[in-house]
């Protein structure tokens, strides 16, 4: 039984569709990347997966049940998402805005004991964000922010983690850094990881599995040397590309070729 | 903050029309607590008939102004909302004209109890003009719809203003402002619940509130059923606000200034914030009583007009710094 189970979902806000019978599956301790242009529906995958929208048509599994029948804070315990932008308006300490990714484990009315401040203290540690846990998350910088996200994330002890293009802002070192401990949690921890991104080398070398989105619909969908051609960069993204292997460990690497 | 709540209370005992020493206050509390209590002189008929009954009620209702814009920020995500600014206040007051005019102030309760139904026909109201259920509860809508309602209703309350009579017309004035003079038993014991229902509830949200601020979206990612925990505050607050308005009127920019500066002192976490507002609300609420009793001695102010002259420059200062 596969964690996560897609089939036919059909998806629109208002009256633009932006999902059609999209089936897919995930096994435990996948790592898939989606990729897509603009507006292909990556992010809305997401949510549907999290449960913070449900199809309006066809069914989505996580975990054998489907994501309408589970209560928000089951799926908060299973699913985390390190979302694209943060804003807060309320000054906020970083350690606190970590702790909160306890809240789905905590009971009615119970607060934070000294067994969540370990799991806190440690996704802290992994994220490489204690040096400023007493720091106001507003007056940090956007790296900052967004690994302060991650550690929240962590700190959910999620099954499946899912990442909304959580790279971005993160300085080489940091990314190399979280992109360790995604494979480490990976192997160690079976954690099955989702993410969503634009840069398709990143997809290649990261992800045993890779979803192609276009215009709401799966393209194609398999390993990366199967998703990753010329054809199909050419058809989705308009773009001429020359696709070869990566010297380092094989996986598909992708040129743009501008002219 | 117990302590300066405490040594406002000895103050404001000692200060008014009639001033008393702080040395026999003192000497008179003591008395009351180790149990020899009879009222042996006018001093002590003053302090405990009436200034301590007024200073304990000015207290509940300062903490529940307090903490109900604790909550419609944190709901809200926005610093400068409070209950007022939904359009609780206004239609609280039309409630409670609408009771003045056609006489159920010989009723016992009878005009609280009017303007707290019109407290909660608001709230009502506010979602029905916000939109459907669904997209009610969306920032902007409330907001938004809040303003407009509230207008409607500052309309509804002059025209009352411009039919009723003189005597009418200075009870009205008087409570629209905020008074907190016809303070007894039977408010203390209606508000005081009120207020420790309110509290009990909304701290057992703490969590979920400081949840909330990080957004709708965030909060539901981190397993809150955002639309039902909003509701639920929704109403409890209401309650807690309305009956409190309902006692001692229109008292604006507590639940503005109080969690903002609390804010700004002990952080944004719920489980200290609502507390420390709490507290600073009362004692906020104290003080200004006892200025607006004191300043035109044996004369009153309404003590809404004191926190207003606090407030709205506090309030302007914010809109310009931006820093809230």
């Amino acid at each position: 039984m596969s964690l996560i189970n897609a089939a036919n979902i059909k998806f629109s806000y208002d009256t633009t569709s932006v999902m059609e019978n999209v089936s897919f599956t995930v096994d435990e301790s996948q790592i898939v990347a989606v990729i897509g242009p603009n507006g292909s529906g990556k992010t809305t995958l997401l949510k549907l997966i999290n449960g913070t929208l449900f199809p309006h048509a066809g069914h989505i599994l996580v975990d054998g049940k489907e994501t309408t029948k589970w209560s928000r804070k089951e799926i908060a315990q299973k699913v985390a998402i390190v979302p694209q932008d943060t804003s807060v308006i309320f000054p906020y300490y970083a350690e606190e805005i970590v702790l909160m990714g306890r809240f789905p484990h905590l009971g009615r009315y119970r607060f934070e004991d000294k067994k969540d401040y370990r799991i806190v203290h440690e996704a802290m540690e992994k994220t490489d964000t204690l040096a400023f846990a007493a720091r106001r998350f507003d007056e940090l910088s956007a790296g900052e922010r967004q690994r302060i996200m991650i550690a929240r994330a962590l700190a959910q002890e999620p099954k499946i983690l899912l990442l909304d293009e959580s790279t971005v802002f993160l300085d080489l070192k940091h990314q190399v850094q979280f992109l360790s401990l995604i494979h480490q949690l990976n192997k160690a921890q079976k954690l099955t990881v989702i993410f969503v991104t634009h840069d398709i080398n990143l997809a290649a070398q990261n992800a045993n599995g890779i979803i192609l989105l276009d215009s709401g619909k799966i393209y194609a969908i398999g390993t990366p040397a199967e998703v990753i051609t010329a054809a199909n960069i050419k058809e989705v993204y308009d773009v001429n590309a020359l696709v070869d292997r990566h010297p380092g460990d094989g996986s598909p690497r992708v040129s743009l070729l501008t002219t | 903050m117990i302590l300066i709540l405490l040594a406002l209370c000895v103050v404001s005992l000692s200060v008014g029309s009639v001033h008393i020493e702080l040395r026999s206050v003192f000497h008179a509390l003591v008395n009351a607590f180790t149990g020899n209590f009879f009222v042996s002189s006018e001093e002590e008929l003053i302090l405990f008939s009436v200034r301590l009954p007024r200073i304990i009620f000015a207290g509940i209702v300062g903490a529940s102004l307090a903490l109900g814009g604790v909550v419609f920020q944190a709901m809200l995500r926005n610093p400068l909302a409070d209950p007022y600014i939904l359009g609780i206040s206004g239609g609280s007051a039309l409630g409670a004209i609408i009771g003045i005019v056609i006489g159920a102030s010989s009723f016992y309760l009878g005009v609280p109890l009017l303007a707290f139904v019109g407290a909660l026909a608001t709230v009502f109201l506010v979602f029905i003009v916000a939109g459907s259920a669904r997209e009610a509860l969306q920032d902007n809508s409330l907001l938004l719809s809040g303003v407009v309602v509230n207008a409607f209703f500052s309309a509804a309350i002059l025209f009352f203003l411009s039919v009723v009579n003189s005597m009418e017309l200075h009870s009205i004035t008087f409570w629209l402002m905020g008074d907190l003079s016809r303070a007894s038993a039977r408010e203390i014991y209606v508000a005081g619940i009120c207020l420790i229902i309110g509290f009990v509830v909304l701290y057992a949200q703490s969590l979920k509130l400081n949840l909330l601020v990080q957004g709708e979206e965030t909060a539901t990612h981190l397993g809150v059923h955002v639309e039902r925990t909003k509701q639920g505050l929704l109403i409890i607050t209401s309650l807690m606000i309305s009956v409190a308005v309902s006692l001692a009127g229109i008292i604006g920019f507590v639940g503005i200034m109080v969690p903002h500066a609390m804010r700004l002192v002990f952080g944004s976490d719920h489980r200290l914030l609502l507390p420390v507002s709490a507290l600073f609300g009362a004692s906020f609420l104290i003080l200004a009583d006892t200025i607006a009793r004191v300043v035109l001695a044996p004369a009153e102010l309404p003590v809404g007009v004191i926190t207003a002259l606090c407030g709205a420059p506090y309030f302007i200062f914010l809109l310009k710094r931006k820093a809230y």
